[in-house]
């Protein structure tokens, strides 16, 4: 296949140069980026709309405004642009949009943002819009070339054909005419059920590449002339650099530069090895401020006091819950806790800035969300947005570590500021990864249930203590005190329960917390594990006690059942299996999940089998919704054990020895089962892991007796078999 | 000046002997589908074949790996897709794809050792880290190369 060499020498990568140097770019990449085609539409080919760009070859350039971290976005919306524009899947490739380009054409593909499972469900609706505008476009180019009504024209991978004469034309040919049509004012969609090229397992269009090893992520960059960068961020978050001793660093091999900022320190040299050696030998006296003594105890003593809170705010209030609890037959409580989690992408935060001696600011880095990166990289370097450029590269894995937080575009531009004129590539270490995350909350909730004579649920009682996403990454958005991310799968439940009171106490602490994998998952976990405390203690089998409180044609009724079939519930398990159920919205869309699992003498826990039945409304490519239902799993499974811990202020986990990953022979069985019903749009990066922990922890319990309340289950005595 | 020998070209290189394969490769020699993870040895992203062993480049000192044949991602689909990389695309194993490349090395050296392997075998072998949780198509995906009837090719 294609190495380096040959690349440099194929007609793409030729047609690249030239274009960026005629585009005034001035720079020499020493790779191939997915701009190729956007760069060479201005030679031959045509941008027909902004999505669009069709060759005189017929390819066709699909421009993805989404970030492409893995969860296959990149090929789904794709699939539904190519749908719509009725081309030749075979002639498609994609590219990302550009942020500056976003902001001086208004806008025009609207959101870049990329988390919670949005890429497909929030932006479906105008990329197929856009396909099928441009596929009446290039029908009506062929209708005007030939003289004949666009009505008696049809188009078909690719081909226009005059259905009275046969003629045809490719869209190749009628593409640069066709750009000069005004778009349609309304096009009609196409019904899922004729779908051709959506809704198809068609292979990934960012596949062949990954396996050759030639993507260019954010770590790959290289530009001539091009430094790299280590940094260390004060251990303790919040603290300052109070003073720093570079001597030793300062004469070491290849070492330019040591930037000090208020809150950070880089060294910059030729390799990025000598600059994070070097900055080894740096001395940094830090101000940790207020919080150098904080610990796990401190934390645990901030969630406790905030259930006793008696301003705490109230999230969802329906019927009379003190009433209620005075009337039940049987009451029943609980206790649970889960710990602070780093997202571990596999590809450290990294950022490669170059501030030219214009000013202009030019970026290259792995984020979720292009115009968020702009917005950074503009701000730190004091220029207006049309003064910035961000490359989207691809991302070695997301999961809301580079979304909101732009930290890394900001020190990588701080630093290049420093070097002005030099292009200047910084990544994180994995320490300093580990240790400057924003980490998905630890939290603290206390739930109360009454159940009447019959078992039936009728009071519900739940105080949530958890620090604020939103205060951390969006300040002012949390109202009234409630951040939803926090209260979110408790304060919405889909259960018929009449008597119900959430409330939350904000508590946040100064560890960093961010959006972490389906934001406020632990709640599900809670909810669900104490809902089979309540079915236990009602003696109610926990598929029929849940089903009893949902309606019919709820759609977490119908995932339920679905998994529930298909994991064979009701028939035993092999002997010395558990088996776990557990049901939870999110993300659009609904996940109803079964585990199966084992536990040996000296605790040592296997997860064999995870069913997942998941209603996304509709499904663009179930290949791809299967690796994240696969995905999804594994995350779990790894947040089932991890966890970061505080002492003196800082975590204590520093790499993948001490922040364990599952490994191959950890994964159970994945069986997803697609329930689509239509008429909504859900995502799948997420809804996989809502119900996984809970079903697990119920397995657990089915199998041992022992109900697991606090998380990681090292706490319980349990790890991995 | 250190002489290599990276996938069938010497190049030399003016570096410490101390400092890591790994970056050698990435910084030196513009080789970028060798990965950096974790720097201890441990996540498997920098694995390269050191005279047809896996080894994780990153705890590699240069010196060490002079005069011996360095293969990396690029070099073992510079004559042809290998069957591996087929294999990977048919069972569409990356997702953010960052760990792949050493996934793949790790996978080559699998079938060159046991062409036939046991899913033991591939727990054994298999250590590389995934954090998009790959593992089940990686799995798939060199059992499925395995049952290819052509013998491994020696990179």
């Amino acid at each position: 296949m294609t190495t380096r060499a040959q690349l440099l020498k194929s007609p793409q990568r030729r047609d690249f140069l030239k274009a960026s140097a005629a585009a005034g770019g001035g720079f020499m990449l020493e790779f191939s980026f997915p701009f190729v085609a956007r760069a060479a539409a201005g030679r031959s080919a045509t941008e027909v709309n902004a999505w669009i760009v069709i060759h005189p070859d017929d390819r066709v350039v699909i421009r993805i405004a989404r970030s492409e971290m893995g969860q296959g976005t990149y090929t789904a919306l794709a699939q539904l642009v190519a749908e719509e524009l009725d081309c030749d899947w075979a002639e498609v490739s994609a590219e990302f949009a550009s942020p500056n380009e976003n902001v001086r054409r208004d806008r025009v593909w609207g959101s870049m943002s990329t988390g919670g499972s949005q890429g497909v469900r929030s932006s479906q609706d105008y990329v197929r819009k856009a396909g099928a505008a441009a596929r009446e476009m290039l029908i009506a180019a062929a209708a005007a070339q030939w003289k004949v009504r666009a009505s008696e024209c049809s188009a078909d991978k690719g081909v226009i054909t005059h259905g009275p004469t046969q003629r045809k034309l490719r869209y190749g040919q009628v593409a640069a005419q066709a750009a000069k049509f005004r778009p349609p004012a309304d096009v009609a969609l196409r019904d899922a059920k004729d779908w051709k090229i959506a809704g198809r397992p068609l292979h990934r269009l960012d596949t062949p590449d990954k396996v050759l090893g030639k993507p260019v992520f954010a770590a790959d960059v290289a530009l001539p002339g091009m430094l790299h960068a280590s940094i260390a961020q004060s251990p303790v978050f919040g603290g300052k650099v109070k003073s720093v001793d570079a001597s030793e660093a300062q004469a070491m091999r290849g070492v330019k530069k040591i930037v000090r900022a208020e809150d950070f320190v880089a060294v910059v040299a030729d390799s990025w090895w000598r600059a994070n050696r070097a900055l080894g030998k740096v001395k940094i006296d830090w101000d940790v401020g207020a919080y150098g003594e904080a610990s796990d105890a401190t934390i645990a003593a901030m969630l406790r006091e905030g259930l006793a809170d008696p301003k705490i705010a109230e999230a969802r209030k329906a019927g009379d819950v003190a009433a209620a609890f005075s009337s039940v037959e049987k009451i029943v409580e609980a206790e649970y806790a889960s710990q602070y989690l780093a997202h571990a992408t596999m590809e450290p935060q990294a950022c490669t800035a170059w501030v030219k001696p214009d000013g202009f600011v030019e970026v290259w880095t792995s984020t979720q969300d292009g115009m968020a990166s702009l917005f950074a990289a503009a701000q730190t370097a004091g220029v207006p947005l049309e003064r910035a450029e961000v490359h989207k590269t691809m991302l070695g894995g997301g999961f809301g570590r580079r979304g909101a937080p732009q930290d890394f575009v900001r020190q990588g531009v701080t630093i290049a500021m420093a070097m002005r004129g030099t292009p200047v590539k910084m990544m994180w270490s994995r320490e300093e990864d580990m240790q400057h995350d924003f980490y998905r909350p630890a939290s603290l909730v206390k739930m109360r249930a009454g159940l009447d004579a019959q078992g039936k649920l009728v009071a519900f009682e739940a105080k949530i203590a958890c620090p604020s996403i939103l205060e951390v990454l969006m300040p002012g958005a949390a109202r009234n005190g409630i951040d939803f991310t926090a209260v979110r799968t408790l304060s919405d439940m889909p259960y018929e329960i009449p008597n119900q009171k959430i409330e939350y106490a904000m508590r946040n602490g100064h560890v960093p917390v961010g959006f972490w994998r389906a934001p406020g998952q632990q709640n599900g976990v809670y909810r669900e594990c104490f809902l089979d405390e309540l079915a236990q203690s009602a003696r109610w089998d926990p598929l029929d006690f849940r089903l009893a409180m949902l309606q019919p044609g709820d759609k977490n009724r119908l995932v339920l059942e679905a998994a529930a079939k298909a994991a064979g519930w009701g028939t035993p398990p092999t002997a010395g299996v558990g088996r776990g159920l557990a049901v939870v919205e999110g993300f659009g869309s609904y996940a109803a999940g079964v585990a199966e699992v084992s536990v040996s003498a000296d605790g040592g826990l296997k997860v064999h089998r995870y069913v997942v039945a998941i209603d996304s409304g509709y499904v663009v490519n179930p290949d791809t919704c299967a690796a994240q239902a696969e995905s999804n799993t594994v995350y779990g499974l790894g947040a089932l054990t991890q966890s970061c811990t505080v002492r003196n202020g800082r975590i204590e986990q520093s790499n993948f020895h001490d922040f364990r990953l599952p490994l191959i022979g950890d994964m159970p069985k994945v069986e997803l089962v697609l329930v689509p019903t239509g008429d909504f749009w859900g995502g799948h990066g997420e809804p996989g892991i809502l119900p996984f922990q809970a079903a697990v922890l119920n397995a657990v319990c089915a199998l041992t007796g022992k109900r697991i309340r606090s998380l990681p289950l090292k706490k319980e005595d349990l790890r991995f078999a | 000046m250190i002489k290599l020998n990276v996938n069938g070209r010497v190049h030399e290189v003016d570096v410490e002997p101390e400092m890591p394969l790994l970056w050698v490769l990435r910084d030196h020699l513009n080789l970028h589908g060798t990965k950096y993870g974790c720097g201890i040895s441990l996540c498997g992203a920098c694995t390269v074949h050191l005279d047809g062993e896996p080894v994780r480049s990153c705890g590699l000192p240069v010196a060490a790996a002079a005069g011996k044949k360095i293969v990396t991602i690029e070099g073992i689909s510079a004559h042809g897709m290998h069957r591996v990389q087929k294999a990977w695309i048919e069972h569409e194993v990356p997702q953010c794809g960052y760990c792949q490349t050493g996934m793949i090395m790790a996978a080559v050296s699998l079938l060159e050792r046991r062409p036939r392997p046991t899913d033991a075998d591939i727990d054994g072998a298999m250590t590389n880290l995934c954090r998009c949780g790959t593992y089940a198509r990686v799995r798939k995906a060199i059992h499925a190369a395995a049952g290819v009837a052509e013998p491994a090719t020696k990179s």
